[in-house]
């Protein structure tokens, strides 16, 4: 009996040393906890945080195409519609007022982003995409020059580097939607302002062509270059004529939802 | 610490289990809807656009 009673406080004694809080063992375990924080803030920044912010933006893009609509142009336009000649362009708004959609095929079959105007990092770009003050209106003869996040904040400009030449890329406003077709991509550093030119790296060079410039940062996750996407007018969809039949499906769901 | 705590939950291990679970759940919600967006304002954002200053 003595020998089973000294195992017994000998077991006792042991798991209450196991137990004992000590001071190294709860910085352990604080350490720890703050380490998967960390990671887990990281995973959010780049992932989670991504689809939320991104989904709201689609959501404001929606919004504002379904405003435009008025309930109505969901029939696609005929691949025989007439001429609708030279594009309608706009006056640009107020900063951050928000007046164009960004349309990407390649980016997703329901991508959908918001523009606004300026690109100001807090009123702008925090929502979407920012359009280049003083540089040309969509439609317009010159460039019409956009800027995005592509990582962090929605990243609107995620694949930006998938777009292949030949590939559409919609600007929707009031006045209906206008197809660039994406040209070539280069790489600037951050002081290459004149990707922005009316004709982009020619300085004073008079504009005769309607182009689309889009800038985002390049590697992902920094800031060391840009990334810039180009792109040239092709044709315009007046609203009362109905959306390009290629986006369609994005304009009928605008309308049924 | 986290010892501690589970040995302060009450009933059997599954319950104890089931509290945990819901615990780590409302901390993961917190985190990713009050903490996190809060913590990310305070970061500075990184640059997308073309500018004369870099």
């Amino acid at each position: 009996m003595v020998l089973v009673d000294g195992r017994v406080a000998r077991k006792r004694a042991e798991r209450a040393s196991r137990h004992k809080v000590t001071v190294v063992g709860v910085l352990g375990e604080v350490l720890i906890t703050g380490g998967v924080l960390v990671l887990a803030f990281l995973g959010w920044q780049v992932w989670i945080n991504d689809l939320i912010v991104g989904d709201e933006q689609t959501h404001v893009s929606q919004e504002l195409s379904q405003n435009w609509d008025k309930g109505e142009a969901t029939v696609a336009a005929p691949p025989d519609r007439p001429d609708p000649g030279a594009p309608q362009v706009d006056v640009a708004p107020g900063n951050a007022e928000r007046f164009a959609n960004l349309i990407v095929p390649r980016f997703g079959a329901d991508y959908t982003r918001p523009i606004a105007e300026g690109i100001g990092v807090d009123d702008v770009l925090a929502y979407g995409i920012g359009h280049y003050p003083d540089t040309a209106m969509p439609g317009d003869v010159g460039n019409f020059a956009v800027a995005g996040h592509r990582t962090g904040w929605g990243a609107p400009l995620a694949d930006i580097v998938n777009l292949q030449v030949g590939d559409s890329v919609y600007i929707e406003t009031e006045a209906g939607w206008y197809r660039y077709i994406f040209r070539s991509m280069e790489y600037v550093m951050p002081t290459g302002v004149n990707v922005l030119e009316p004709v982009p790296q020619i300085v004073g060079q008079a504009p005769t062509d309607r182009l689309i410039t889009i800038t985002s940062c390049n590697p992902p996750l920094t800031a060391a270059e840009r990334v810039i996407a180009y792109g040239v007018y092709d044709t315009w969809y007046p609203r009362a004529g109905g959306p390009p039949a290629e986006i369609a499906a994005i304009a009928q769901t605008v309308a049924a939802g | 610490m986290y010892g501690a705590l589970w040995r302060v939950l009450p009933g059997p291990w599954f319950v104890k289990l089931l509290i945990v679970l819901v615990l780590v759940a409302a901390v993961a919600y917190a985190l990713i809807f009050w903490v996190f967006p809060w913590v990310n304002s305070l970061i500075p954002t990184s640059d997308v656009t073309v500018e004369g200053q870099g």
